[in-house]
């Protein structure tokens, strides 16, 4: 019988804000965090609008330890606050009921973002227009005299899960993966794995990315996955609907404790729900594309519905990975209705995706605290901004409103690029 | 349900000094030095200009023909991982998609595909320059860069699939395709500590019986500019750019930094009951696995190298054994003056009475510091130093530093029975430390 895990605390820092139940109202009500992007210049883009997180300020997150930190990527901050929120409220702060070498970090934590300015500076003095060369002296002389130690040693994926180590002082098992889309949901299901089997008592984990700075969306532009819906960006981002064009890039982290529910209970900690089983595949297909028949999406359900010990017909509320383009909307419906039958046409499955956009390595922490407070409140988030059924896609995406259900069991998505599935199943605690 | 065994089936290091386990094994025999004046570009200005590279590794050798044209998409570091996997699976004999598609072998693959999983270790890939410089400088008005011309036409210079090239889970996306491996999968970015991190976890999934087989490691480059400015930065590197070959010292007197380098390993972990059905050669045992983080201050390392004891000691007890029974420790070993020092206390702490007697394998001097591969190669060293019985030679060994206090080896290859080997690995930058303990595979009963 394997040790039951149950998340004690919940953060998060998102483009609908930063507290707990006032992101959630934003998000039943089915309110959008779209806007023009202000970070950069992105007029020009073919996207010029993101979900991007608005007035954050870590300093009011860390108070007397802010100056410890002040040095981070942004991407940390998000995953410090979410951290710190999470932290106080499963009751850990100053508590001496975890010891330091058995708390853990699993993040699924994404790089920071490039030193936009000094890197292309330094990248056009190296450059020999007449040679069509890169001249690596130039470049050097360029780039030594302008970038700095500190900013490019913070871009490192794995500097959030440190400093959350440190700021916690959490010596035990620390990790970062960094699987596209998918890393979060990666990183609490291999967090689940290390407590099950006393790796550790207690983990931080989560996840947290920003690519919202000018490389990131011309990576994600030039792959044409982004919607450039530029005329009407608060309803761009459409998850299964017929006329869905790409997703909408968002930021922020949302980061969960988890801990041995036996354990958590003598501390007297809040039992939020209980990670009852993780499910991790490869497509093993290509680089760009999901299988067809979404063959590891099914993997992935199914091998986290094992790990739970839970049938199909148990789930009560799917949230979907549903990032709003063609391809993931359809391959996904699809791996659901052959995973789910009959109860594929019932379960009320939505994505938050349609109003926070898409966080990328942050995005499967988020989605798995709606979880958790959809099984709370007894309500499925909706799928905001819908209105075209795609034969497709022809299942229940709780349109636009919120619906009251009773929700038991739910279970939660991410793919990443290149092939990465994972799943992630959530129960009650009774 | 008690937890399976795991052995260690395939070897595939590729480095400076020589790829695939056998030329490896050879090339650390020999005391082969990889490091010398960096060739991929011209480091002039740079304070360090020497690395380790690996000359003429290219995709097409290393995939199926109909997968040959994903080369274009492939960064280094992807190009690295895929070739690791090409020598680790034939290594263990696994016949997998590639392996009968490029006619090594015949009939059907010899494993179970959706057990098959693969982790490996990552960097956030840089780009690379050259490519980014170009369409940068097609954006440019009145000498100056300007967003919104970027946005208007020059990002159209680069190519559609340009993001895919540097994502760092296209290391482990590449593999899978190639090798069909539909298993659970994972990359883990965790700088220098990431092979261990991503071996520690296969070694748990097939314990705990999610797979059967894993492909585990991790691959880097370092040998790009953008790579070496920031360890320059980050002050780790030796300016010895006159002697290339003694300028990477771990644990040496005089030690002044490290040196960067490009390579990886990848490993074939199998389920004990798995390997011995196929009759294959079971290099060793993987019998212990343990994480921590310095968690010291912020963005600072422990000098006293107690968060690198303790995941040494994690990883003893989940072996279920202790220092007394160590004979090879396999440390990160890079050359920085005050790393070499913490890792050396972590290790002395650890060793405890014995830290005069127990052999240290650090093989930095003739490979370099290739960040996330690094583990791997290390971890690879230790393996082969196992399986063969025989202690291979330091390079630039010869004058320990004494404040560091470890015993490495030198001068030829010496016969060593190693029943068990402890091997760590640290990030230099997020503090996080991983180490792995290896026995000698003595059959199945015992």
């Amino acid at each position: 019988m394997n040790r039951r895990i149950v998340i004690t605390g919940i953060g998060w820092v998102t483009p609908l804000g930063t507290g707990i139940d006032p992101v959630w109202k934003r998000l039943l009500a089915g309110e959008s965090g779209v806007a023009p992007t202000t970070i950069f210049d992105a007029t020009t883009f073919p996207t010029q609008f993101s979900a991007e997180v608005k007035d954050f300020e870590l300093k009011d997150f860390l108070n007397e330890h802010y100056d410890d930190y002040k040095h981070c990527a942004r991407n940390a901050g998000f995953a410090l606050a979410a951290a710190e929120m999470a932290w106080t409220n499963a009751g850990l702060n100053g508590s001496t009921g975890v010891d330091p070498e058995m708390v853990g970090v699993y993040l699924g934590g994404g790089e920071g973002p490039i030193d936009f300015d000094n890197f292309v500076a330094a990248a056009l003095a190296g450059w020999d227009t007449e040679r069509r060369e890169l001249d690596s002296v130039r470049w050097a002389e360029a780039a030594l005299e302008r970038l700095s130690a500190v900013v490019e040693l913070e871009q490192d994926p794995n500097c959030a899960a440190g400093h959350i180590a440190c700021r916690f002082n959490a010596r035990g098992p620390n990790f970062d993966t960094l699987t596209a889309c998918a890393a979060s949901t990666q990183a609490i299901g291999e967090a689940m794995c290390m407590i099950r089997r006393g790796d550790a008592d207690a983990m931080i984990t989560g996840g947290t990315h920003s690519m919202i700075h000018p490389l990131g969306v011309t990576g994600f532009n030039r792959l044409t996955t982004l919607s450039t819906r530029n005329d009407s960006c608060l309803t761009a981002s459409r998850p299964f609907d017929r006329t869905r064009d790409g997703f909408v890039i968002g930021e922020g982290a949302g980061i969960l404790i988890l801990e041995e529910i036996e354990n958590a209970r003598r501390r007297g900690a809040p039992l939020l729900a209980e990670v009852a089983g993780y499910g991790s595949t490869a497509d093993a297909f290509r680089v760009t594309d999901m299988h067809e028949s979404g063959r590891g999406a099914i993997a992935a359900m199914s091998a986290a519905l094992e790990d739970a010990g839970v049938q199909p017909a148990d789930v009560d509320y799917i949230s979907a990975h549903g990032t709003g383009t063609e391809e993931n909307d359809k391959t996904e419906t699809l791996a659901i209705r052959t995973l789910f039958g009959d109860h594929a046409r019932t379960v009320p499955i939505s994505s938050i995706k349609s109003m926070m956009g898409h966080l990328i390595a942050g995005a499967g922490a988020v989605e798995l605290i709606t979880c958790l407070l959809a099984i709370r409140d007894q309500i499925a988030p909706p799928t905001s901004n819908y209105a075209n059924p795609d034969p497709n896609c022809d299942l229940n995406y709780v349109p636009n409103q919120a619906s009251p259900c009773a929700i038991r069991i739910a279970l939660s998505n991410s793919f990443g690029f290149g092939g990465q599935n994972d799943t992630l199943v959530v129960r009650a605690v009774e | 349900m008690s937890e399976r065994r795991v052995v260690i089936t395939g070897l595939g290091p590729v480095s400076p000094i020589g790829c695939g386990a056998s030329e490896f094994w050879t090339a650390l025999l020999e005391g082969r030095n990889g490091i010398r004046t960096i060739q991929a570009f011209d480091p002039a200005r740079f304070g360090s200009r020497i690395g380790g590279e690996i000359a003429g590794i290219k995709a097409r050798d290393f995939v199926p023909k109909s997968y040959r044209k994903a080369g274009k998409i492939m960064a280094r570091d992807i190009v690295l991982a895929v070739a690791a996997a090409h020598y680790a699976v034939t290594d263990a004999g696994l016949h997998t998609r590639c392996i009968i598609e490029r006619g090594e072998a015949e009939g059907e693959p010899n494993l179970d595909v959706t057990r098959f999983g693969a982790n490996i270790g990552a960097a956030a890939i840089c780009a690379d320059l050259s490519e980014l410089s170009e369409a940068l400088a097609s954006a440019t008005e009145d000498g100056r860069f300007s967003l919104r011309r970027w946005g208007r036409e020059g990002m159209g210079n680069l190519t559609p699939l340009w993001l895919l090239k540097f994502l760092p889970n296209m290391l482990a996306c590449h593999v899978t395709i190639v090798h069909d491996a539909q298993g659970p999968s994972n990359t883990i970015t965790c700088g220098e500590a990431s092979s261990h991190l991503a071996i520690g976890e296969a070694y748990r999934s097939i314990q705990r019986g999610t797979a059967d087989v894993c492909i585990c490691g991790g691959a880097e480059s370092k040998a790009n500019p953008m790579a070496l400015i920031r360890q320059e930065l980050a002050q780790r590197l030796s300016v010895r750019n006159d002697a290339p070959q003694s300028a990477c010292r771990p644990f040496g007197a005089g030690r002044d930094g490290t040196v960067i380098s490009e390579g990886g390993g990848l490993v074939v972990l199998e389920a004990l009951e798995h390997a011995t059905a196929r009759g294959v050669r079971i290099y060793a045992e993987l019998v212990g696995f343990g994480a921590s983080n310095d968690a010291y201050a912020p963005s600072q390392f422990d000098p006293q190298g107690r968060g690198i004891a303790l995941a040494m000691n994690k990883a003893l007890a989940d072996a279920g054994t202790n220092a007394d029974a160590i004979d090879l420790v396999a440390p990160f070993g890079c050359g920085i003056p005050a790393r070499d020092l913490a890792e050396a206390k972590a290790i002395r702490a650890v060793l405890a009475d014995r830290a005069a007697e127990v052999p240290v394998l650090a093989i930095k001097g003739g490979l370099g510091n290739n960040g996330a591969g690094s583990g791997a190669i290390d971890f690879i060293a230790a393996v082969l130093a196992m399986h063969n019985a025989t202690l291979p030679p330091t390079v630039n060994g010869e004058s320990v530093d004494p404040d560091c206090g470890v015993t490495l080896s030198t001068g030829d290859p010496i016969d060593a029975r190693i029943d068990v080997a402890l091997s760590s690995a640290y990030a230099l930058t997020g503090g996080q430390n991983a180490a792995l303990v290896i026995r000698r595979y003595r059959g199945q009963d015992s």
